[in-house]
């Protein structure tokens, strides 16, 4: 999808993407470069649901998307990653209470929008439970 | 005025960009694995699971280094047929980092992101009663992150357990450009074979092409006499032999082996004496000679 300013004939580009687009919905403004006029592309939920689909960044991306990004994105009762060093971590910890650590430090990461579990989560959530 | 063709880009997003690095990415990671196989069917539940997870075995106790992708989204099995459900995948470095199953193979499957067992495989979005517009979308993006994300390593084969159905390879193949070739498994009952046909033909127009059908659940071993007996009403001529692919062989119907899948052990390992797994093995053989050659032949 482009958009074209029919007075000047020119390409427009993308100026701002109010974020998070509000809710289940996706706005994107294009301003066109010769004569500042602004649009704004106002989608319907599931447009916005098919183009989050594609996995693709509208605006752009600065950095390349992390491993599995859409799926534990969208994913329904995804299980909360742990990286490699977190979970060698956690095999310091006794056996028979590592479950219940595990549980108490997935919950500390939720709670906080954490995306995974790194040895620094696991700090915070030792210095949050007093540990 | 301009029309599409005339504007280059599209503005910022840079969307052919992000597809672009997305596939370079893919590419670099499957550089490393020789040979990317999808096992297929045109029918549901004619054992493609299984023979995926018996083919990965009998390839990794020959020395092959193996992975499994399990990429039946909605009816993942491969984990618990490896008895490994309880695994959990981790991020490293260079990406998800597969869970690993009896005899190092490297397996990726939904249920090990679950954060239960058992649970559906449901997605968390806004507009699902139009899901019907973008489900399909966001299924072959999930695929392409757990194929593409998985820091697979260097590999001989890559096997990857489809769903069910006759278009699933045709989109598969085009999906994943590096795909090698198909496995169709196929079962001898007269009544399955239209559609074992339609899969097989829909299957050789694919670019990857189709390396040969297993022919699966093909008769019984009658335990009183040992004679051959059919398990299915079959054809006068074997179904998988008027297909015009090669036939890679076939696997009796055996007890043992959907016990084995229920158990997580699998067969091919737990009853290498018996005429299933002598089977299998055939059928591994020649994959690895047909793969092998091909190497070569490059
Ligand atoms: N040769 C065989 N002998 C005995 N049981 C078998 C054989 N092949 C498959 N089974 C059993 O048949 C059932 C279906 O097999 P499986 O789940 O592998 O099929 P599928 O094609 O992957 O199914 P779906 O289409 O649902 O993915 C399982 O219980 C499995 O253990
Ligand atoms: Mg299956
Ligand atoms: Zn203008
Ligand atoms: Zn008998």
């Amino acid at each position: 999808m482009k958009f074209l300013c029919v007075v000047c004939d020119e390409a427009m580009k993308v100026a701002e993407i109010p974020s998070p687009s509000s809710g289940d919905a996706l706005t994107v403004v294009f301003r066109c470069p010769g004569c500042g006029h602004q649009v704004a592309l106002l989608t319907n939920p599931w447009e916005a649901q098919l183009v989050r689909s594609l996995g693709v960044a509208i605006g752009g991306r600065s950095a390349p998307p992390a491993p599995l990004e859409l799926v534990r994105a969208t994913l329904t009762e995804a299980r909360l990653l742990w990286t490699e060093e977190a979970e060698r971590r956690l095999e310091r910890v006794p056996e028979f209470v590592r479950s219940v650590v595990r549980k108490s430090i997935e919950r500390y990461a939720r709670q906080q929008g954490c995306r995974e579990v790194t040895p620094q989560v696991i700090d915070e959530a030792k210095a949050d439970m007093g540990m | 005025m301009k029309t599409y063709r005339d504007i280059a880009g599209d503005g910022g997003s840079d969307v052919l960009g992000q597809v672009t690095e997305r596939a370079a990415r893919m590419r670099a990671r499957m550089a490393l694995v020789a040979r990317k196989l999808a096992v297929m069917s045109g029918k549901g539940g004619v054992g493609k699971s299984v023979v995926t997870v018996n083919l990965a075995a009998a390839l990794a106790m020959r020395g092959r280094k193996v992975g499994i992708l399990d990429a039946d989204l909605n009816g993942p099995s491969i984990a618990r047929m490896l008895g490994i459900e309880n695994r959990r995948l981790t991020v490293g470095g260079a990406g998800l980092v597969p869970a690993v199953g009896p005899f190092g193979t490297r397996v990726v499957s939904m249920d090990l992101l679950l954060s239960r067992q058992g649970a559906p495989v449901a997605w968390d979005a806004p507009a699902l009663q139009h899901r019907s517009t973008w489900l399909g979308a966001l299924e072959a993006s999930a695929l392409g992150e757990l194929l593409g994300d998985t820091a697979w390593g260097e590999l001989d084969f890559l096997l990857i357990d489809l769903p069910p159905g006759p278009e699933r390879f045709p989109v598969f193949d085009g999906l994943f450009p590096e795909c090698d070739g198909a496995i169709a498994v196929t079962i001898p009952s007269a009544i399955a074979a239209l559609t074992v046909r339609r899969s097989v033909v829909l299957a050789r127009r694919c670019k990857a092409g189709i390396l040969g059908a297993v022919e699966n659940m093909a008769g019984y071993r009658c335990p009183c006499c040992g004679a051959r007996q059919a398990l299915f009403a079959e054809e006068g001529e074997s179904v998988a032999r008027t297909l015009g692919v090669p036939v890679l062989g076939s696997i009796p119907f055996d007890p043992r082996i959907a016990r084995c899948a229920d158990q997580g052990v699998p067969f091919v390992a737990a009853h290498r004496d018996t005429p299933a797994a002598r089977a299998i093995v055939g059928v591994v053989e020649q994959i690895d000679r047909t793969c092998a050659g091909q190497e070569a032949s490059r």
